[in-house]
Parts: structure tokens; C-alpha cells; sequence
């Protein structure tokens, strides 16, 4: 069984020789792009048992799928022209993380950050995100497929509502035509093709694209980029309507999941393959 | 405590991811329970939901419900939910049901939490089971105020046929402009090519750490050996690099078979859910922190293009 024709998206392989018209009509888009700062995959991630929170003290990175948002509005950039922000609620020191985006060539960086913001589910958090995104009046906003440490894989839909916005989800392939985008995407039946006006909020699937790396120059060049925190007063939101006091869910308890017994990880030293035939044939798979 | 369950609809018939997160809302015991189902010719499967334990089934039929998209169902929703007083609002997670799930949350600052498997009653309370980070914990989660919503790992719930017959009520909605943009202007039903994955005893599986689709052949030379058949995630099937029919997950197949080997995958949730019942799990990452290690019975951490053609010689040699 061969795979050789069957692109299901018509032009899958696009992203690897880049060659596809993502913009039809030019006209210049503002594109902001919500982006979070997640623990980096390096870090064993923990709920912290005082607060019922994900610890957030250690090494932070840019959310895996947000890098796809951000390239893909990088791409819609480079073919119409236009600006590119990146957006995003986090502690303070989310900024690094964001300075990745401003690296890869996003223009400017928006941090809202605010002691009474921790905490705050997706209806508190969408709030803040929808505030601060106003602001922008931004022509698209993008998402990305989910977060790695919530896996909602729903923020968009609640910011959208509240932006009185057309949403689209899970967008494989993206096409903005003059004052139009449409998106293709993935169901449980098969395929969708979904168009809306702009302004649109869009949430990016994990294959739309291969990101690129920043450049040396694109690194260097971050650090002087327009980086802008507010706090939750600068956007009038009230600290009641965020955080825990603005969150309609709790955590009632954490516990370690039933073990899986008899789990085996070994580092590949080349009899790494031998080492699964021997499981295999133990297991009388073989 | 009164439950209202979404009945997502595909040709005419509720999903069984609804029918299971119906049944199971009606073995909670708790107080009423109903569903609600939209679209356009949908009485027939709204009449279904009785069987499965609604006492009553709310129906919105509106042009603007035709299409599966989430923004209209919101509108419909929020009128449903005022007309029924539902204090659960219960939903099979799905790529529709998600989006519906979450913008009814901000509609009605309400309370939503994901990816539940499973549901109880405790003191009067709705208390949800919901694995977290990479499912390496266990949080009980809860709501504070009502209405509770609440958005059920899909697979998650069996549809338990429990008789009964359900009363009918017609709710009209009012759709806002923004609700009504999106349009569908294309349905493509993937043909399904090549041997069923679901019977297959055997299976490798693809994901983006293949390369690329010529990383493909890697698999099949590999299940050949076995004599399995290849499967792929969906950031590859997406990507045009494997048939849509192979995807295994939460948009593609459920598969268990007695042998799974993992290629490059980095074991996200939304792909776990489709293969979680294999017999045994092998799987292959250059990345020592891929959330698949946590769940596979064997995992090796290294380069697949190094191991898996050297692990089908091997194999081959033995026959
Ligand atoms: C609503 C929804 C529904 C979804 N439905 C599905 C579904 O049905 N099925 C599905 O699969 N996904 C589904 N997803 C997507 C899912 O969340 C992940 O994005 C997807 O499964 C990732 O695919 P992947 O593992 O191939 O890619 P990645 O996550 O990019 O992982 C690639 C892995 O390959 C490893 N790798 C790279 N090079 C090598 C090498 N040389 N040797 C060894 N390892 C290497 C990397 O370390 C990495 O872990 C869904 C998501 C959402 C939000
Ligand atoms: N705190 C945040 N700030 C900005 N964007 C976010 C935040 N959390 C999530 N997002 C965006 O929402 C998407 C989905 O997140 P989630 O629903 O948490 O899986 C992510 O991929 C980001 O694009």
C-alpha cells in the first residue's frame, strides 16, 4: 500500500516546497496571533499541592502549536504585508518566550500580566484575551491547536463569542482572499471547508505548516521590538472577574493515576532493535 | 440537579459519543435528565434519545443549524438551556461539540471543564474525573455555580439502551449576526483506501517524526514483516503524507490490536484515545520527554530511521 497521490488537503505537500498562494486578493492584514507560555518539555510538569496550580516556576517555552500560528501569520504577512502581534496572558516572565515570536519575525509583543489574573480558567482567561484584543482590531486573530498544558484545544471558541466574531477551528490549510478567509479542517466525517468575513478568529491545526527557525539577525533584532505589558487595570477589567474569584471551576483534589505496571524505557545504544525483537518474541508477539 | 445533554447529529443519527455521555448522565441517577438536538431534519433522532434515558428531548430545527458549526449552536443553545433550566449542561467532546462547549461557556459565564472521564454525584455536587499534564495526574474538578458545563473525553462513555420514550419540545432561537458568517461551502468524504486497520492484529504506526512522506515506506517494509497494517497520526494525514482511512484518534479509528509500534509520535491525547486498548504498546522517540513513553509498554528512546529498518531485518531474518 503506497501513499503516492493521495493528498487528502489537494495541495498537502505545499509546505515543503512552500509554494502556495496563501493570499489571493492583496490587501494588508493586521493578524494577532494568541500565544502562551508553557512549561518547556524539559521540565517535569507538577500541580503545585498549596495552590492546585500548575507550577509555572521553571523553564518556560513558546506553546509548541503557537509556533504554527505564528508562522502561518508570518507567511500571510510576507504575501500581502501588514503587522503581526503577538498576544498573550501570562506571568511576567512569559515575555521571553514571547521575544521567540518577535525573533521569527512578528512585529510587536503584548503581555498581560497581573497577580490576580493567576489562576484563571478558560471563561476568565478568554475575558482578559478578549480586552486586550479589542485593543488591537486586529483584520484576523490566530490560535493555535492547544496548549500543552491545558489540551482544552477550546480557547477560541469563548474569545470569539465574545469578540462577536465568525470562528473557524483545527484549520489545516488557510486562505485569505481580499476580506475573506477560508479554512479547511478535520472532523470525525471527513473534511469541511469553511469560509468567513473578516474580521475572523481562526485556530490553526498542528499541520498547517513547518515553522521556520529564527535567524540570528531575527534574534538579535527581538530585543528592540515594541514589548508591552499590561496589567489588568490598563485593560479595565475588574479583579473579581479574574483569577480564582472570576473562575466558575475548581480543582477539588489531585492524585497520581493508577500505575501501569511493567513499563520498559531504554536509551537506544544501536541494540535498540535487537532489544525490541527479544521484548517481542518474550511477549510472544513474534 | 437537573442534566441536559448535546445529541450531535451526523446524517440524521446522534453520534455515539452523545448516546454514551446521555446514558451515562441517566445512570447517575441525579435529578432530570434531557438532551437537545439542532439541525434541520432531526426529530427522528431526537425521538432516539429516549431509549437511551431522556426523559425529554428539546429540538431546535433552523436553517441556520443546517451546517455543523459551533457559533449557531451557541445561539441555540443559550435558548434551550433558559428554556429548560438545565444545571448540567453535558457534551461528547468532538471538533464541533468542543467549540459549541466553550463558547456557550462565555456566553453564559458559566463554569466549563474538559476532557472529563468520568462523572459523579457527591453531596449534591457534579464532580468530574479529569486527567491532566500529559495524563500523569488525576484532578477531581468541579463547578461553582450552575450552569455546570462539562465536555467528556471522547470514548470516554458506552451507549446504554435503558427503553423508554421521550416527550418532544420545540424551542425557537434567535441567531446573532456574527453566529451566522461562517459558512460551509464544502464537504469531502475521504474514500477509504487499502486493508481496514481496525481488524489488523498488528500495527505501525506513523507520525511526524517520519520526515516526511517517503518516511513512510519505513512502516510498511516494517508491517509487512509483521504482517500488520500501517496506521498514521493526524498531523501527517493532514499534512497529505498518509490516507485519511489510516488516521487512528480522536477524528480518525479506534483501534486495539494485540501489537501497536509508534514511529515518531509524540502520544498527544486526542491520538492516545484511539489506540489506548492495543495489547501493547512499542514505541520509538528521539525525544526522551514524548508524553507516548508515559504510556507505552515498551519505548526506546533513539532514531527511528536508525532502529526501524534495522528492526525489520531482524524480523524478517527470523521467518
Ligand atoms: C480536536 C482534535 C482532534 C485531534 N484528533 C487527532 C486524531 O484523531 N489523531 C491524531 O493522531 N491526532 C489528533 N489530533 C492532533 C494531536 O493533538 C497531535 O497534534 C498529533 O497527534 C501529533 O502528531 P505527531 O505525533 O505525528 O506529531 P508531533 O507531535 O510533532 O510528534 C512527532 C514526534 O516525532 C519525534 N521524532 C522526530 N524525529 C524523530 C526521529 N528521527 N526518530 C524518532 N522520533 C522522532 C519527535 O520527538 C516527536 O515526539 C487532534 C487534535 C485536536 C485538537
Ligand atoms: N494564556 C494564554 N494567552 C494567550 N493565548 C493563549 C493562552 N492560553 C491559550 N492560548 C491560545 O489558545 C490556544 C488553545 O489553548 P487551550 O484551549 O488552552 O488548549 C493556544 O494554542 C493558544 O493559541
Amino acid at each position: 500500500m503506497g501513499c503516492a497521490g493521495f493528498w487528502p488537503l489537494g495541495t498537502g505537500v505545499r509546505h515543503l516546497d512552500g509554494a502556495r498562494p496563501l493570499v489571493v486578493r492583496v490587501t494588508r492584514v493586521k493578524i494577532a496571533v494568541c500565544v502562551k507560555q508553557v512549561p518547556d518539555a524539559t521540565v517535569h510538569k507538577r500541580i503545585d499541592p498549596d495552590t492546585n496550580r500548575l507550577d509555572r516556576s521553571g523553564e518556560g517555552a513558546l506553546n509548541a502549536t503557537d509556533v504554527n500560528a505564528v508562522e502561518e501569520a508570518l507567511r500571510l504577512k510576507e504575501a500581502s504585508g501588514g503587522e503581526v502581534v503577538v498576544v498573550s496572558l501570562g506571568p511576567e516572565k512569559a515575555m521571553d518566550s514571547l521575544r521567540k515570536a518577535l525573533a521569527m519575525g512578528a512585529d510587536r509583543a503584548v503581555l498581560v500580566s497581573d497577580d490576580a489574573a493567576a489562576g484563571s480558567d478558560l471563561v476568565a482567561t478568554s475575558r482578559v484575551l478578549a480586552k486586550a484584543l479589542e485593543r488591537e482590531e486586529a483584520d484576523l486573530v490566530l490560535f493555535g491547536q492547544q496548549s500543552s498544558d491545558g489540551d482544552g484545544a477550546v480557547l477560541w471558541a469563548a474569545v470569539s463569542d465574545r469578540l462577536r466574531r465568525p470562528m473557524v477551528s483545527q484549520v489545516a490549510e488557510l486562505t485569505v482572499d481580499g476580506d475573506a478567509v477560508t479554512g479547511k479542517r478535520q472532523t470525525e466525517f471527513g473534511y469541511d471547508v469553511i469560509a468567513a468575513p473578516l474580521p475572523a478568529v481562526v485556530a490553526v491545526s498542528d499541520a498547517i505548516n513547518e515553522p521556520r527557525y529564527p535567524s540570528l539577525k531575527g534574534i538579535m533584532g527581538a530585543k528592540s521590538k515594541p514589548q508591552e505589558v499590561f496589567s489588568l487595570a490598563d485593560l479595565g477589567v475588574d479583579p473579581g472577574e479574574v483569577g480564582e474569584a472570576g473562575s466558575s471551576t475548581t480543582v477539588r483534589a489531585v492524585a497520581p493515576p493508577p500505575a501501569k505496571s511493567d513499563q520498559v524505557k531504554i536509551e537506544d545504544d544501536g541494540s535498540g532493535a535487537e532489544k525490541i525483537v527479544d521484548y517481542l518474541a518474550e511477549k510472544r508477539l513474534i | 440537579m437537573s442534566t441536559l445533554v448535546f445529541l450531535e447529529t451526523h446524517d440524521g443519527e446522534p453520534t455515539r459519543g452523545g448516546l454514551g455521555v446521555l446514558s451515562k448522565a441517566a445512570a447517575l441517577g441525579a435529578g432530570d435528565v434531557s438532551a437537545v438536538v439542532l439541525g434541520t431534519g432531526v426529530r427522528d433522532a431526537a425521538a432516539k434519545a429516549g431509549a437511551h434515558g431522556a426523559a425529554k428531548v428539546f429540538v431546535v430545527e433552523d436553517d441556520a443549524l443546517a451546517a455543523p458549526l459551533p457559533q449557531p449552536r451557541v445561539d441555540a443553545l443559550e435558548a434551550v438551556v433558559a428554556e429548560s433550566g438545565a444545571e448540567n449542561v453535558l457534551f461528547a467532546a468532538s471538533v464541533l461539540a468542543a467549540d459549541v462547549a466553550s463558547g456557550l461557556a462565555a456566553r453564559l459565564e458559566a463554569g466549563l471543564n474538559w476532557d472529563l472521564t468520568d462523572l459523579r454525584v457527591d453531596g449534591g455536587e457534579l464532580v468530574g474525573t479529569r486527567p491532566a499534564l500529559g495524563d500523569t495526574v488525576l484532578v477531581e474538578v468541579g463547578w461553582t455555580s450552575t450552569p455546570r458545563i462539562g465536555l467528556v473525553r471522547s470514548g470516554t462513555f458506552d451507549p446504554v439502551e435503558s427503553g423508554g420514550t421521550t416527550e418532544v419540545q420545540d424551542v425557537s432561537a434567535t441567531f446573532q449576526d456574527f453566529s451566522t458568517q461562517a459558512r460551509l461551502v464544502d464537504h469531502l468524504q475521504e474514500e477509504s483506501s487499502g486493508p481496514s486497520i481496525e481488524d489488523a492484529d498488528v500495527i505501525v504506526a506513523g507520525g511526524r517524526g517520519l520526515g516526511g512522506p517517503e518516511g513512510f515506506s519505513m512502516c510498511e517494509e516494517l508491517a509487512a514483516a509483521l504482517g500488520g497494517a500501517v496506521a498514521a497520526t493526524r498531523a501527517v494525514v493532514d499534512a497529505g503524507w498518509y490516507p485519511y482511512s489510516a488516521q487512528v484518534g480522536q477524528t480518525g479509528k479506534t483501534v486495539s490490536p494485540k501489537l501497536y509500534i509508534a514511529l515518531g509520535i509524540s502520544g498527544a491525547i486526542q491520538h492516545k484515545v484511539g489506540m489506548q486498548g492495543s495489547g501493547t504498546i512499542v514505541a520509538i522517540n528521539k525525544d526522551p520527554n514524548a508524553p507516548i513513553f508515559d504510556f507505552a509498554d515498551l519505548g526506546v528512546v533513539g532514531d527511528l530511521a536508525q532502529i526501524a529498518p534495522k528492526l525489520t531485518e531482524l524480523l524478517r531474518a527470523r521467518t
